[in-house]
């Protein structure tokens, strides 16, 4: 297991926003993290990427607790995330964006250029790596999210909300760059999303929280049947 | 930097190397001045322009550094070049000791502005009742000769501290472009753009911060010694005084902050400007006091209004210059 949650919870100022929940992430997997509005999707995310400690429980990271690191000694342990409203270095250029995480392994600025570069063209970008990063639409930010957090190479990807304001085919394009990086490079990833045709395409087992609490836990075809499933999330009469 | 802007530098290099064959006293003195303040300037600039962190209180480095290096040749007769190290130490120091009250505390923005003010202003009370340094009386350092250099004790004519301005202020615009290409500078942009992402791509913020304060306090620390052995006298009221650091964002500010060149052409603007609206004045024998900070504030207003970024990024758009 490359991840281990177990029994973690936390409050901001007397509401559970987790609790007690548990999962694991097998190393090369990729899961999915789903669940309604407020269900602590994004404060699991915190908490795994050090911007929050956990109240209680324990959080490993390849065999050793990251719980309580600062989100950049997680990085360092070796995974990278992305931000559900994106936060690009709006006055700096593409390349430049990336090239700040590209440094988190190479030390000196033209090799991180390079891979920087690289990162670029595989996400689509390559082309507008000169543009200042306030020039993308929301859909090349959202690439650029992604580019950012893979250039400090990570071993575990989270991805807070990637797919939300694209188009089928481009969400279609961004599934398809996730499981190159998972079938080329082992790439291990964990992803929030509300978009369940990505979820269904990419995901090879699914947790879902509910109200702090994980509820369901599997593969995706077993998990969109579960009776507590489709009633506080997908609805009765899901199709996915 | 493309061909025309390295034209354009060499231009300028050799016109600033030539300016005391032409130029008489009181122009030198200008331009030692212009060359002062975009030194500063340039120090302000990495810890704001580059790290995102704003200081308001830069007369204190300026102001511990000229009292230290001058108190040493005042009391022990020591040139500046042993007094330089102390004053950087003790800027450093306090760089440091702020820093980390306000980055460990999580004290930013606005918040952390006010308090390198504070940190300024009590530094300037306490200089009030040192006696060492002479307290609100002010300290004067000897002026025993003009036309001799005499190096070990930093003393000669105007062509001197012109001279050493103007290595100052290359050699920190050569830092200055050295630590914006490398490692720090991409992490200082990353930190001032977006301090939380910065951090998720892996940068310890706090240790980097540290590192600008330092730096721009250590830099703004030679200003301080230059201050003390050029204009030799050293009163805390005005040293410490916020206008002092006030005069030293103006440049950066109307030049283009975060830029390399906007500190050293917001200094030139402003000093140019300022002193021919004062020389204009006495010319037409109108004695108007404070009229050079109505001044100031007409220019700075102007330029935030239509050249938000600063005046360089503008004119380095017109002349060709940016890449």
């Amino acid at each position: 297991m490359i991840l281990e949650v177990s029994r973690v919870s936390k409050s901001f100022r007397g509401l559970k926003a987790v609790s007690q929940a548990s999962f694991e992430v097998g190393e090369g997997a990729i899961v999915g993290l789903i669940g309604p509005n407020g269900a602590g999707k994004t404060t699991m995310f915190n908490m795994v990427a050090g911007v929050y400690a956990p109240d209680e429980g324990s959080i490993a990271f390849q065999g050793r607790p990251i719980a309580g690191l600062r989100p950049d000694q997680v990085c360092a342990a070796g995974i990278g995330r992305t931000f559900q409203i994106v936060k690009p270095f709006a006055g700096l250029s593409v390349l430049d964006n990336v090239i700040v995480g590209a440094l988190q392994r190479s030390r000196d600025v033209p090799s991180a250029r390079r891979y920087a570069a690289a990162i670029l063209d595989k996400l689509g970008l390559g082309a507008k790596g000169e543009l200042p990063a306030s020039a993308l639409t929301l859909p090349d930010r959202k690439r650029l999210e992604v580019a950012r957090a893979l250039a400090t190479r990570p071993r575990l990807l989270l991805l807070d909300e990637v797919m939300a304001g694209l188009r089928p085919t481009e969400c279609d394009q961004m599934v398809e760059v996730f499981r190159e990086l998972n079938r080329a490079e082992g790439l291990t990833i964990l992803l929030i999303e509300h978009v369940m045709r990505a979820v269904m395409a990419l995901a090879q087992r699914i947790v879902v929280l509910n109200s702090g609490e994980v509820i369901a836990h599997g593969a995706p075809d077993e998990v969109v049947r579960d009776r507590a499933v489709l009633e506080c999330y997908l609805g009765e009469e899901a199709e996915v | 930097m493309n061909r025309r802007a390295a034209t354009l530098l060499a231009i300028l290099g050799v016109l600033l190397v030539a300016l005391p064959a032409f130029a008489g006293n009181y122009l030198l003195s200008v331009a030692t001045l212009i060359l002062y303040l975009a030194f500063a300037g340039q120090a302000w600039n990495v810890m704001m322009g580059f790290a995102g962190q704003l200081s308001l209180g830069h007369s204190l480095y300026v102001g511990v550094a000229a009292y230290v290096a001058g108190g040493l040749f005042f009391h022990y007769g020591l040139g500046p070049w042993a007094g330089l190290w102390l004053a950087m130490l003790a800027c450093v120091a306090i760089g440091a000791v702020i820093g980390f009250l306000a980055f460990r505390f999580g004290i930013s923005g606005v918040y952390f502005a006010l308090l390198t003010i504070a940190f300024a202003e009590f530094t300037r009370i306490g200089f009030d009742h040192l006696g060492w340094t002479g307290g609100p009386g002010g300290m004067f350092l000897k002026v025993a000769q003009r036309d001799q250099i005499d190096l070990a004790h930093f003393r000669g004519p105007p062509g001197m501290y012109y001279y050493t301005m103007l290595a100052l202020a290359a050699g920190a615009f050569a830092l200055c472009a050295w630590l914006l290409k490398s490692r720090a500078g991409y992490y200082w942009q990353a930190i001032r753009e977006n301090e939380e992402a910065a951090q998720a791509l892996g940068i310890n913020t706090f240790r980097w911060k540290m590192i600008a304060v330092m730096i721009s306090s250590a830099m703004t620390a030679v200003a301080g010694v230059f201050f003390a052995f050029y204009y030799n006298n050293l009163f805390p009221e005005q040293i410490f005084h916020i206008s002092r650091s006030i005069e030293i964002i103006l440049g950066p500010i109307i030049g283009g902050v975060g830029t390399l060149f906007g500190p050293i052409l917001g200094a030139a603007v402003l000093t140019v400007l300022g002193d021919s609206i004062t020389e204009l004045l006495a010319a037409l024998g109108w004695e108007i006091p404070g009229v050079k900070q109505v001044f100031y504030g007409v220019v700075l207003l102007v330029v935030i209004m239509f050249l938000p970024n600063g005046i360089w990024p503008a004119l380095a758009r017109r002349l060709g210059l940016a890449k």
